[in-house]
């Protein structure tokens, strides 16, 4: 047993964990760190974006040494049938600026690098070292950790729950539930590497300008999902996401979709000549505010994926992690300037922080999407995108046939497979659920 | 071009590194003379396709090309099907971009 006992042990250096220990450590909290991996970054997975915003409240000068790929200057949106998508594109060239919003980054050597500055702050961090259980004192009070090292037990005031969306630790204990499988999705993705003047070419983009684009439609065959594509330096991220429930309903392979999206006409040009070097797969929370569990208690707070934080609809994870892991640290910071104990009471001044915050302001702005979006999965992401996709054709091929005749089958196909009432009442499902 | 996409998740894996920790395996699959739906559901959904359908018609799972992701534990713990944790510290996948 480690005879030292902490301020506060941080389970996981993911985004929420580096957030929630970097903060403590700067503030003279004594901070372990734990993570599973060989290094920080090593089991960590994501698309990735990185949002600027969230990171300057943290390190305000990270831009000067992170690995940061390209900052973003275009944005595109796919709505894809077998052969066609039809794209909203936004570029601007605002985005070139000094201090840019977005950047595309590598997981693995960008939580090396915030690693590094979690130790400089001061904050112990052992890796490889899997926590397997939160130690309970007799009242339930949450008091440290055990670990898979020899007499791995070790004592804090608190504990920072940022294991990951899987969440073991957490439902092990009982203080929230195993995620369900109409609440996660599985995202499955490639590395794809060419050279840097190849991807400029195919993409459009000159210095470290960098595109996103996201996709939905057919190649999620009828289940709730996205496609994406984000450009690195001399590499391309690749992949697509379903909801677990949909996979288990259907009987879809992930790799199966992630081929096929790579097949499709319009993505195949994209990646040809690639060299793939590394296929990850992560689950994602998608069930948003509703999902959201337990934040606090006796001893404990939870932080990023652990906690469900994600917003599905703007795609946003890593910052609401980043963010709900500083303001956990910043609510420990304060109960523990005042010397008071670390009692559910006073921990559920993270949970009042966080309701003023975007994090949960964003989350429950979209509270009824996901109903809306995995209960109509088929008509949202196949029915929807073939008519859409069929009357862009209809509209720009010319053929002789008269316009207002064009208009007449056009909005005839879309009657045909929804009704006049499944129009409107999908119409205002979306708007309700998104006002 | 197009072979069968199962076929191609080894192809898929061997990009990867791995620490293998033999003789531990990290997911167990409750012994069984039926497999369940859940279960046999898992010989798709598997990114890594771990789980595999042996000649008794039991469903096997090996472990060592796991990706961590945690869907197997979703469809199949609370049932009782499985039993899920993660590798021991320094085990498993070793993502080199993540």
């Amino acid at each position: 047993m480690i005879e030292e006992k902490f301020d506060a042990i941080v389970v996981g250096a993911g985004m929420g964990g580096n957030a929630a220990a970097l903060t403590m450590a700067e503030r003279g909290l004594k901070v372990l760190q734990l993570e599973r991996g060989e290094y920080s970054g090593s089991k960590n997975v994501q698309g990735a974006i990185l949002y600027a915003d969230m990171l300057e409240k943290l390190i305000p000068d990270f831009r000067e040494d992170a690995p940061l790929e390209r900052h973003l200057v275009e944005q595109r949106f796919w709505i894809m049938d077998e052969r066609s998508h039809t794209g909203l594109h936004y570029r601007s060239d605002d985005f070139n600026e000094e201090k840019p919003n977005r950047y595309t980054i590598i997981r693995a050597q960008f939580d090396k690098w915030f690693s590094q500055k979690v130790r400089e702050a001061g904050a112990t961090v052992l890796c490889e070292t899997t926590v397997t259980e939160l130690l309970q004192d007799s009242h339930g009070r949450v008091v440290g950790v055990r670990t898979d090292r020899d007499g791995g037990e070790i004592h804090a005031d608190v504990v920072v729950l940022a294991e990951g969306v899987n969440g073991v630790l957490g439902t092990g204990a009982g203080i929230r539930e195993l995620p369900k499988s109409d609440k996660v999705a599985l995202a499955v993705k490639e590395m794809h590497f060419l050279s840097r003047e190849t991807i400029d070419a195919r993409f459009n983009l000159k210095g470290d300008e960098g595109v996103v684009i996201e996709a939905v439609g057919t190649i999620s065959r009828g289940m709730t999902g996205m496609g994406f594509i984000y450009s690195n330096k001399e590499c391309i991220s690749l992949g697509i996401g379903c909801l677990v429930a949909d996979f288990q309903r259907t009987g879809e392979t992930p790799y199966g979709l992630l081929e096929g999206f790579k097949r499709h006409p319009s993505v195949a040009p994209l990646i040809e000549g690639s060299e793939v070097k590394e296929y990850s797969a992560h689950l994602i929370p998608e069930g948003g505010y509703k999902a959201i569990p337990q934040l606090c208690g006796e001893g404990w707070v939870v932080v990023g994926d652990a906690a469900q934080l994600n917003n599905a609809i703007h795609r946003e994870g890593s910052n609401l992690a980043m963010t709900s892991g500083r303001i956990a640290a910043e609510a420990i910071c304060l109960i523990k300037s005042r010397n008071d104990p670390m009692t559910a009471k006073n921990l559920s001044l993270y949970k009042k922080m966080l309701n003023d915050s975007f994090v949960i302001k964003d989350l429950k702005k979209y509270k009824d999407m996901p109903a809306v979006l995995h209960t109509h999965s088929q008509n949202f992401f196949l029915t929807y995108p073939q008519l859409f996709s069929k009357a862009m054709q209809d509209y720009v091929r010319v053929d002789g046939t008269p316009k207002l005749e064009k208009e007449k089958l056009m909005l005839n196909s879309f009657i045909k497979a929804r009704s006049w009432s499944g129009l409107f009442s999908d119409a205002l499902r979306i708007a309700r659920a998104w006002r | 071009m197009p072979s069968e996409p199962s076929q191609r998740v080894e192809d898929k894996l061997f990009y990867n590194r791995y620490l293998v920790d033999s003789g531990r395996a990290h997911i167990k699959v409750r012994p069984h003379t039926t497999p369940s739906s859940r279960l046999l559901s898992m010989l798709k959904a598997c990114p890594a396709r771990c789980y595999e359908l042996n000649d008794k018609g039991h469903v096997e799972v090996t472990v060592d090309g796991c990706l961590e992701c945690g869907t197997c534990r979703v469809i199949c713990e609370e049932s009782g099907d499985i039993k899920w944790s993660y590798p021991r510290g320094g085990y498993g996948v070793l993502f080199k971009f993540g």
